[in-house]
């Protein structure tokens, strides 16, 4: 009997928790209301947009913004704005994910034709070492020195993780090199990799578990990584590939959307951007960065500065001629890569 | 019952349970460290956080929806492919094992095609008529469900299969009807199949991460699970909250198999 | 309500073609077909929509797809591992059953509930703890990261539940009054385990064995951080799948799903042939 009543007591229990419930998880709807901003962006921004966010809730333009937020790797939250995941700003890792969208017919082509040419947040392709440097790894050639063991994100599953390889070639071709001797260089470097992890994070979580010496990482996850407490130092190299993170408001974006992107660009909101780690994109921002090199000097300026369209004549052209799912320069070296077997 | 010899018996243990320690008992003694690495700190940073606390609340009534859905499809399931026979049925046992192996990536993308709201075959329909299934918590009880599809089938369906009908047919002859039989006699007698059928049905809802990613477009304070908000902290530097919340998720599952290993009346000694 | 009728050779209302044997009576037909809506809507008709796309551009799709040699390796390797994974759990798993169910010591308990968690830890935590306990920083030394063995260890830690639970309830339901009168009647231990014990759960055995084989193969998470995703060498088939999806290709991604479909349907149909033989000669 006492079964039953237990039994009973399960089912009214599990039936009604969850129409109770079903009030709190509400559906995402569209951000009809001029004062709800819906914000979709790559993983790292959740801690750095946290402030800004809040500081543009102070000013007056900001003052009965409420945000909705969702923050993943940059290809799926393309992929998900693409699928009907309501977004009203779109901030990525890298262009290629934004076309996509302008492609889909959500974000209007002139986007980027902005004073910053879309562009909200910098960064820098930079070596993640021990602490210490025990190795004394300064360049991209002391990479390609025998039994130095990389860590590097696989540019096949993370669209980001074309940074670090695109930096890798113009180390070379950005120097007046040869695609041929370009493509050896890189060659060098693949054959040094031990792990390919799918995202950044996860190649950060393989490093500081004690995979690899040294690891291709974003400068502002570095910073962000130091700033936490990991035990790891970066190195700027001389010469190095500018990380540029677009931003872009969908077509029905709210006048709210315009607003606050007019504040991330002010120097409040590229401010806070730098204290968590990321390259501003206007001048004259001076500020502490908690976990860089040098906190009062955080972004020395790099010797030579390869860029994506400079060096390699932009996105479309770079993706098609090195990561072309089958006549990519880089899909079929890491196509052709036995690595270790 | 067969008792093995007592050097049997001992080796036998030893093999199992240094074979469940290493797989399973070390990492979950880790996790637990990882967890507590600053005693309730990271408890307290992360549960806090109301987000954290909302995504918790999500996961836990979507695995409940999940779990009522499976059980009453796995055993209504399991009593067809058991007592009758139809047409098709081999087939149909055959494919209910399918949905474990879809990797979650394939799941997401399988829903999304059928459900989204812009291009999917029934979405744009659906949400004409008020129902969003992606991005919202019926995509995600979907997803779920996928996932754990077979689980109280599987689990039914040997021991409905072992215990024969033998009862049944008795109870029939005497004149019960189908729902008689079904309440009385099936029931009772497969009762702990469908308990161990349920608990892992919760256990691997609680865990599931990639495809719920996916459906739900981890909107956070909306439809984002305990899962993503794990991912999510880690993601962000924050790897003490990580572990806390995959504590919880964890503890919750073990606490389901607690209560069942209560509520099991105690067997006679051997 | 009607009587249900029970493996009686009595026909209900004949369905379908002639000499097809239905047994379903108009309560229990009303059973299977809200069952087979939500079934279709659940699972039929988005693992079609992935089928479809695959043959957007007919068969090329499927012939590209295998013709890649590092697809074609990845599907190997994951092939392979399930399979030893699968081999490993079918013995392991009804040891671990076995050892719940029949012994009794200080501590059965806590075994009983650790069983579950692999399916209760969200795989990127699992992918963590495994890669600290057995990777570099390993305490016993143990380092498997970015090598084979350590997607056989992440594969093993998912589907460890499967066949103890599936073999558990079958255990404790096993009438045990064969098995003594068995031996009363002078049968050895080993005979009694093997003519009348095991293929009593041959049934159990094959279920959780195809439950986990199918879970093996579709494993992403807690793979990724442990196993370094080598093309090659420790690239499995999920990883191929997303990369043909970041990489824009959903018709390569829905083929390769596909093929992964089609060979667990292979190895869930061989399993079912199995037990059924088994459970016939015994």
């Amino acid at each position: 009997m006492t079964q039953r009543i237990r039994l009973a007591a399960l089912v009214a229990a599990a039936t009604t928790i969850p129409a109770v419930l079903s009030g709190c998880a509400a559906s995402a709807g569209s951000t009809t209301d001029s004062h709800k901003l819906s914000v979709v962006g790559f993983s790292v921004l959740k801690t750095a947009n946290e402030p800004v966010m809040a500081d543009f809730q102070k000013t007056s333009a900001g003052k009965d913004v409420t945000f909705s937020t969702s923050y993943g790797a940059s290809g799926d939250q393309s992929r998900a704005v693409i699928g009907g995941l309501p977004a009203d700003e779109v901030h990525l890792s890298l262009e290629p994910d934004v076309s996509k969208i302008v492609d889909a017919g959500l974000i209007d082509s002139s986007w980027n034709q902005t004073p910053t040419k879309g562009i909200l947040t910098d960064s820098e392709v930079v070596f993640l070492v021990r602490k210490g440097n025990p190795l004394g790894i300064k360049s991209w050639d002391d990479l390609t020195k025998p039994g130095v063991k990389i860590i590097t994100p696989n540019p096949a599953s993370s669209g980001s993780a074309k940074w670090n390889i695109l930096a890798a070639w113009a180390h070379v071709s950005g120097q007046g090199g040869t695609d041929a001797q370009a493509q050896t260089f890189v060659d060098k470097v693949l054959h040094n990799v031990v792990a390919l992890p799918g995202s950044g994070s996860d190649a950060l979580s393989s490093f500081v578990a004690g995979n690899g010496d040294v690891l291709l990482a974003y400068e502002n996850d570095s910073i962000a990584a130091r700033a936490a407490g990991d035990d790891v130092d970066y190195i700027v190299p001389d010469d190095t590939l500018l990380i540029q993170n677009p931003v872009a408001l969908t077509k029905n974006a709210s006048s709210a959307a315009k607003d606050f992107l007019k504040f991330q660009l002010s120097t409040a909101g590229q401010t806070d951007y730098a204290k968590a780690g990321f390259r501003p994109v206007v001048s004259g921002i001076t500020v502490d960065v908690p976990g860089a090199n040098d906190p009062s000097n955080p972004f020395p300026a790099v010797k030579t500065q390869f860029t994506i369209d400079k060096t390699f004549g932009g996105w479309d052209t770079a993706n098609t001629k090195f990561f072309d799912e089958t006549h990519g320069i880089i899909t079929k070296m890491i196509a052709g890569l036995h690595v270790g077997s | 019952m067969v008792e093995l010899s007592t050097p049997a018996k001992w080796a036998l243990r030893v093999v199992v349970i240094s074979y469940v320690f290493l797989l399973v008992g070390w990492p979950m003694i880790t996790l637990i460290q990882n967890a507590f690495s600053d005693g309730l700190g990271n408890f307290q940073a992360a549960f806090s956080d109301p987000d954290v606390v909302h995504a918790m609340i999500v996961t836990i009534e979507v695995s409940l929806w999940a779990v009522g859905i499976n059980t009453v499809f796995g055993v209504g399931m399991a009593l067809l492919l058991v007592r009758y026979e139809f047409p098709g049925k081999r087939a149909l046992s055959a494919l209910i094992d399918l949905p474990m192996a879809v990797s979650p990536v394939v799941i997401g993308l399988a829903l999304l095609l059928v459900y989204n709201g812009r291009t999917g075959w029934f979405g744009p329909t659906l949400e004409a008529h008020g129902i969003q299934v992606i991005f919202s918590s019926p995509g995600m009880i979907m997803a779920t469900c996928f996932v754990s599809l077979p689980l109280v089938v599987r689990e039914v369906v040997p021991v409905l299969t072992e215990i024969g009908d033998d009862q049944e047919q008795a109870a029939t002859s005497l004149g019960a009807n189908a729902f008689q039989t079904l309440r009385r006699i099936t029931l009772p007698a497969i009762k702990w199949a469908i308990v161990y059928g349920v608990v892992l049905t919760m256990a691997r809802s609680l865990g599931e991460f990639g495809a719920v990613k996916i459906v739900s477009g981890n909107l956070i304070g909306q439809t984002q699970t305990a899962s993503q908000a794990v991912e999510q902290e880690y993601n962000n530097f924050s790897q003490g909250e990580a572990y806390a919340i995959s504590f919880v998720l964890v503890l919750l599952a073990v606490l389901c198999i607690v209560v069942v290993s209560l509520l099991r009346p105690k067997e006679p000694s051997a | 309500m009607t009587t249900a009728v029970l493996g009686q050779d009595t026909r209900s209302v004949g369905r379908g073609r002639p000499g097809v044997h239905s047994t379903l009576t108009r309560g229990s037909s009303v059973g299977l077909g809200l069952a087979m809506i939500w079934f279709s809507l659940l699972v039929l008709i988005p693992l079609a929509a992935i089928v479809v796309t695959a043959g957007q551009h007919g068969w090329s799709g499927y012939v590209d797809t295998l013709k890649n040699p590092q697809t074609w390796a990845a599907i190997r390797l994951t092939v392979t591992q399930s399979l030893l994974v699968t081999l490993v759990n079918v013995v392991m798993g009804t040891l671990i059953a076995w050892v719940l169910v029949r012994d009794r010591f200080w501590g059965r308990g806590i075994l009983d509930v650790l069983i579950d968690i692999p399916f209760a830890m969200p795989t990127i935590v699992a992918g963590l703890v495994l890669l600290g306990l057995y990777g570099p920083k390993s305490p016993l030394g143990i380092n498997v990261a970015n090598q084979r063995t350590s997607v056989t260890l992440a594969l093993a830690f998912v589907t460890l539940p499967f066949i103890v639970r599936t073999v558990q309830p079958v255990l404790a339901e096993l009438d045990t009054d064969v098995e003594e009168a068995a031996a009363s009647l002078g049968a050895k231990r080993a005979t009694i385990l093997r003519r009348l014990v095991l293929p009593s759960l041959v049934p159990a055995i094959a279920a959780g064995a195809a439950l986990s084989f199918a879970r093996a193969i579709s494993e992403y998470g807690s793979l990724v951080l442990l196993s370094g995703m080598l093309p090659y060498k420790t690239e499995v088939v999920s990883v191929r799948v997303y990369s043909f999806v970041e990489g824009g290709d959903q018709t390569a991604a829905a083929a390769l799903a596909t093929i992964m479909l089609a060979v667990a349907l292979f190895v869930i149909v061989a399993l079912d042939i199995i037990q059924r033989t088994v459970a016939r000669r015994g």
